[in-house]
């Protein structure tokens, strides 16, 4: 924040701070083209593709998620999946009490975030690695709970009623639809609490705990608040896969292996950035799609590309591109203009950057 | 009289899971390293075990004479490697590391070995036999036998840090590691043996859960790390008496959970776990509250 107001002050010496290089105008017009393309896909591509595409809007609204969390919260949690589930065994306990689905998903997605704020409590006792296994544990024992109710399946689980009155093209087409508004909602979310006064406070904790803490910032709320929000966003998507699988199977909803996408996701992709991991997803779905018939190969290379790039590329493949090309396609840092400069040699302020990897 | 049976099985089965936890202990404490590989590095022991057993015919309560080393070795490459990489870039680099080798371990298995359950040492008559105090309460031997391993396991670590001379290299470097570095001690060197110490235990735990019980590619993560994690928690992080503390009262409440119905054996030891963390988040053998 130092670095900002600084920087305002000697405005009148012609130097200017934007949000972006580029015009934002432009950056909303062209998501605006990509989601209006995206939600024409139903009627241009096949049934199989669409298929594919539900796949990748769960796994980028859950990659988000974690991003937000393990990337600006330094919450890293290895028990999202209980949110995906608790998001499909809420659409399913709706869908029975003869609330469609699609009209059940919202309200399951709140109800994930309700159900965040206890969960919190408990976790949020441990730190780092500890707090990594608790999130474990929890969604083993949330599991466990869900697994005791015979009228939600007990631990076969039951297919999602609600659903026969839609003919199996319109069905695959709402899903697609639906899939695509949630995966927009969550990456607008990021996008809009990264800009704002959260993305600030996330930005301090991670640069320095302490500092942030003694200049007023509220470091428990903040996480909080991160936690119930990726607790909503994993709840939503958890409501899609229902939907797309038409049964919920509490082995399949509350697998570990949701954690284990989302998050070599976002560490192919680029954790703490906005882009990761859409480029992170694309990533993930091709090495699937191509390994598909080779059984656990795809999650064995998954692995091994995640620890080498965690190890080797530390920003992502987004930062390699962001590194060479400057693109931002989401800008929530700051641009800074010296007296003069056409943009090209503009200084650039990272603010964004993680303590220590500071360069130009 | 049943009740009694459950506490003493719940004992009993508590030394393995403290076995489990000493390892995850030990490396927190010294390295500063949550693994969340560990459950699957006792899996690895087992299927290690599985194939010592079959090439060389050992009898499988002397397995570990070969097991352990072979892991522990394992443990110092993997340390002195991979994990130190990991750290030397960030307790989040190290998580997402641990968590990936946890992934790639488990998958790996699957595609080479295959899905099956395995168990070792079936029909070798120690293993399977037991002997009763009373009309109701049975002991196995084997439960016992692990037991005591666990008990002299952690009473000999105990020992080795407090006295040997690495052990006191291992404590000075997990107080502060550049301080030992200026004192001439090679931290990486040190973290590598913890972490050989760390296999060896979990190798040793891998080996008696497979005679114990069956195992396969999942039980790593499954079941393993969140008892083992369950445990290190119940009793404290950091204190390895504490493990045998925690790996005692998890045995226990899945017992008493497991005699209320036979399906709440895993919910009531997570429901005791969660119950301490609300309650006493340090633990239930450390007063200090440590983060």
């Amino acid at each position: 924040m130092s670095v900002v107001t600084e920087t305002t002050a000697r405005s009148e010496e012609n130097y200017r701070v934007t949000r972006s290089r580029r015009n934002v105008a432009w950056t909303w017009i062209g998501a605006l083209v990509v989601v209006v393309v995206l939600a024409l896909f139903p009627y241009i591509v096949y049934s199989g593709t669409t298929t594919i595409m539900v796949q990748a809007f769960i796994v980028l609204t859950l990659a988000s998620m974690w991003n937000l969390m393990a990337g600006y919260a330094g919450l890293v949690s290895v028990g999202q999946q209980a949110f995906v589930g608790l998001g499909a065994y809420f659409v399913l306990l709706l869908a029975l009490h003869g609330l469609s689905p699609f009209g059940g998903l919202p309200v399951a997605a709140i109800g994930c975030g309700v159900a965040a704020v206890p969960l919190w409590w408990l976790v949020s006792r441990l730190r780092s690695g500890y707090f990594a296994i608790a999130t474990w544990v929890l969604a083993t024992t949330v599991m466990l709970f869900i697994e005791k109710f015979p009228s939600l399946g007990s631990g076969t689980g039951m297919p999602l009623p609600g659903l026969s009155g839609y003919s199996p093209t319109l069905l695959v087409a709402y899903t697609y639809w639906i899939g695509l508004a949630v995966t927009v909602l969550a990456l607008g979310t990021v996008y809009l609490l990264l800009r704002g006064r959260l993305g600030l406070v996330l930005t301090a904790i991670r640069d320095d705990e302490g500092a942030a803490r003694s200049s007023g910032a509220r470091v428990g709320l903040a996480r909080m608040l991160v936690f119930v929000i990726a607790a909503i966003g994993c709840g939503a998507a958890g409501g899609v896969l229902a939907i797309s699988q038409l049964i919920v199977q509490p082995s399949a909803v509350f697998s570990v292996q949701w954690t284990a996408e989302m998050a070599f996701a976002v560490i192919i992709g680029g954790l703490g950035t906005i882009e990761g991991p859409i480029l992170g997803t694309a990533v993930y779905i091709i090495l699937q799609q191509t390994l598909a018939s080779y059984n656990a190969w795809y999650l064995i290379i998954l692995g091994l590309v995640a620890i080498v790039i965690a190890l080797f590329a530390r920003r992502g493949l987004w930062g390699l591109v962001d590194e060479h090309l400057h693109v931002r396609l989401f800008p929530v840092g700051y641009w800074l203009w010296a007296p003069g400069s056409n943009g090209r040699r503009g200084l650039r302020l990272r603010l964004r950057l993680r303590r220590g990897e500071r360069h130009s | 009289m049943d009740w009694v049976n459950d506490v003493i099985q719940g004992i009993l089965t508590g030394g393995l899971y403290a076995l489990f936890a000493c390892g995850l202990s030990l490396m927190f404490g010294v390295m500063k390293v949550v693994n969340l590989a560990h459950g699957d590095l006792a899996v690895i022991g087992g299927y290690v075990a599985l194939a010592v057993i079959t090439i060389t015919h050992i009898p499988v309560l002397w397995s570990f004479v070969i097991v352990v080393p072979i892991m522990a070795g394992f443990g110092y490459v993997l340390q002195r490697t991979l994990i130190q990489a990991a750290l030397d870039r960030g307790v989040l680099t190290t998580l997402i590391v641990t968590f990936g080798l946890s992934v790639v371990i488990e998958n790996a298995l699957l595609q080479f070995v295959n899905a099956n359950s395995h168990s070792l040492g079936t029909g070798n008559s120690i293993i399977t036999s037991s002997f009763s105090i009373g009309s109701q309460i049975q002991i196995a031997y084997l439960l016992l036998l692990i037991f005591v391993v666990a008990v002299v396991v952690l009473l000999s670590l105990q020992y080795f840090l407090s006295a040997s001379k690495y052990g006191r290299m291992i404590r000075a470097v997990a107080d502060d590691k550049e301080a030992a570095q200026l004192s001439g001690i090679d931290y990486r060197h040190v973290f590598g043996i913890a972490a050989a110490i760390a296999f060896g235990t979990v190798a040793l735990a891998g080996i008696g859960y497979g005679m114990y019980s069956q195992f396969s590619p999942t039980t790593g993560t499954d079941t393993i790390l969140l008892f083992a994690f369950a445990a290190v928690v119940i009793g404290g992080l950091g204190s390895l008496w504490g493990t045998l503390v925690g790996g005692v009262v998890l045995g226990v409440a899945q017992e008493i959970g497991s005699q209320i119905n036979q399906s709440d054996q895993l919910l009531a030891g997570y429901i005791v776990f969660l119950v301490v963390l609300v309650i006493r988040p340090q633990g239930l053998t450390t007063r200090r509250a440590q983060s």
